[in-house]
């Protein structure tokens, strides 16, 4: 547990050191890339849990992360205006569930609250993921991956060809997420370096949360199962429950990441959803060391960094996608081994 | 204790257990001996809830066990040593006992728990020794006793056992064997599948023989170890050649 204090004051310093760092160079605007990286790294820590633990792998945790992001964009853009009056529009108002705002060209939108949203969101995703997860999870094997790709497959092609989510266009204009008067996920320009923050921070206490989980009971069970299903079945590990439930938890998270980004990027497109994403979350995962939360965030960082700069171009994918192969082919265990048990 | 009713299981379109029947009474040694594919570990796998039945009833302790989830059966007091030991060999050994509690730690307090830690540790003084050690580096005799450890940890009444002499030398086995003595004398009743008949035919109660998925015969172990057609086919006496002589 030492060691992982020390990981976290390091942590820490990293962050303020990379603020201060880029403000010095006149670079600042490199925090909006950094911040953006900070959501898609918690798709990535879900799935540490879930491959790295339970042996399982998704191909379609973009899908989640687009449910997630979907599920607020529409919400809180959504105009009640015309439906002002009818009873239940004036229940849900005066119960703080909506919010009034100006659009960009100064008229009045009455649209659900980004609390509303983000929450539809997290309960949406864990309530698909609980469905897939039920049936399929009660197989050993890699079940889980065909099952999810199918999936990922599906939330694309519903989101590409459905007017209520912009079809190719996807949903702009989605207000900011207020989590406390002064405190919000917006992509203004004042409040660059807080969303730096904030993101951080999150991301923080999510890889706090995930390492007391890993170092409980939970984490042991999952370990064994990893080991050996088999021999966890026989000494009375509920492996189906278990599995399912840190496949939910993993989902939930990414349509968390996915609910914040799109508060964060004011919108939100099909290209989230689709499975090459899917394949990078993965690969990632790999080349973070499978069941290293620091490997996952660090190598996340560097490469959804370098990607969102676009230093990969037009290969952006091809390079995820080469990255899983050379892992798999010459490191396994994954590159980065710091924060690895044993 | 428990008792099999006439139970009929096995994989995909293969039937491997016909209409099999057994029981086993609170503080017993029952051994199940048969050649290889005969359907012991079958059997023991259609017990412990981790391979369904077709048909027939699992009772243990009076309630109905059949196809039960498994973790709902080891809480209920059944446990299967797996064959081939299956430790978590990327774990330490201490955290393999540990999960061998997993179905108590919700409703024992975990000083329970603890005591029977130590009381594996007395048992296995060299699993003591090794706590720290992961599994996979433990030798083969060692990681038995680890699995019978972790089985024991599960507060288990019935232990069920399918090979505990695989793969292991001589010396050891009989250790293994003085092992499972020593638990029924501190009140476990067990279940043991065995190739290597002898041994535990010499520490049973009583055993069955089962062949090609069916129990053909049912007798205490002694006369079981004098019975010639046994002898013949699971002892390694050659009869006819000592008649010659």
């Amino acid at each position: 547990m030492r060691r992982s204090y020390i990981h976290i004051l390091l942590y820490l310093a990293l962050i303020v050191g990379v603020d201060l760092l880029t403000h010095a160079l006149g670079k600042s605007y490199y925090l909006t890339q950094l911040t953006m990286s900070f959501y898609y790294s918690m798709v990535v820590l879900g799935l540490v849990l879930l491959m790295g633990y339970a042996g399982q792998i998704s191909l379609g945790h973009a899908g989640f992360f687009a449910i997630g992001g979907y599920s607020t964009a529409v919400l809180s853009t959504i105009n009640l205006m015309p439906y002002k009056e009818k009873p239940i529009i004036r229940l849900l108002e005066s119960m703080g569930f909506l919010l009034m705002r100006e659009d960009l060209y100064g008229a009045r939108i009455l649209s659900f609250n980004p609390w509303i949203g983000v929450i539809t969101a997290v309960v949406l995703a864990g309530v698909v993921a609980y469905l897939i997860g039920i049936p399929v999870l009660k197989l050993k094997g890699h079940y889980l991956a065909m099952a999810t790709l199918g999936f990922g497959i599906i939330v694309y092609r519903v989101v590409l060809g459905t007017p209520v989510f912009g079809e190719a266009d996807g949903i702009s204009d989605v207000p900011g997420f207020q989590i406390f008067p002064g405190l919000s996920i917006n992509g203004e320009m004042d409040t660059k370096r807080m969303n730096y923050y904030i993101a951080s921070a999150i991301v923080l206490v999510l890889l706090y949360l995930l390492m007391n989980l890993i170092n409980s009971r939970v984490g042991r069970a999952l370990r064994a199962i990893h080991g050996s299903e088999d021999a966890a079945e026989a000494v009375g590990i509920d492996t189906a429950g278990y599995k399912l439930r840190v496949f939910v938890l993993s989902a939930v998270i990414a349509a968390f990441a996915g609910a914040l980004l799109t508060h964060f990027n004011g919108g939100i497109g099909p290209g989230e959803s689709s499975v090459m994403k899917s394949v990078r979350y993965v690969a990632i995962v790999a080349a973070g060391g499978m069941a290293s939360l620091w490997g996952g965030l660090a190598t996340s960082m560097v490469l959804n960094f370098l990607s969102l700069r676009g230093y990969f171009g037009s290969y952006d994918d091809a390079v995820f996608g080469a990255v899983l192969i050379l892992i798999m082919l010459f490191a396994p265990e994954g590159i980065i081994k710091i924060g690895r048990r044993q | 204790m428990l008792r099999v009713r006439n139970i009929e299981a096995g994989y995909g379109k293969v039937k491997v257990l016909r209409r099999v029947s057994l029981h086993v009474s609170p503080g017993e040694i029952v051994t199940i001996i048969g050649a290889n594919g005969a359907g012991k570990t079958t059997l023991l796998k259609s017990i412990a809830g981790l391979l369904r039945t077709w048909s027939g009833e699992i009772r243990f302790r009076d309630k109905d066990i059949t196809n039960g989830a498994p973790e709902s059966i080891v809480a209920l007091g059944c446990v299967l040593v797996p064959e081939g030991r299956q430790v978590f060999s990327t774990m330490t050994v201490r955290e393999n006992l540990e999960l061998g509690a997993t179905v108590r730690y919700k409703r024992e307090p975990k000083e329970a728990i603890q005591d029977d830690l130590n009381r594996v540790f007395e048992l296995f003084p060299r699993l003591k020794e090794r706590q720290g050690q992961l599994a996979g580096t433990l030798s083969g005799g060692e990681q038995q006793m680890l699995a019978i450890g972790r089985a024991l940890m599960s507060g288990a009444e019935l232990i069920m056992m399918d090979e505990p002499s695989m793969g292991l030398a001589p010396v050891i086995v009989k250790e293994i064997f003085r092992i499972i003595s020593e638990l029924r004398k501190q009140g476990k009743t067990i279940l043991l599948v065995e190739q290597n008949a002898k041994a535990a035919l010499s520490i049973s109660d009583r055993g069955y023989v089962i062949e090609t998925g069916r129990i053909v015969l049912q007798e205490p172990a002694e006369a079981l170890l004098e019975n010639r057609d046994v002898q013949r086919a699971y002892l390694g006496r050659d009869l006819d050649a000592e008649v010659e002589i």
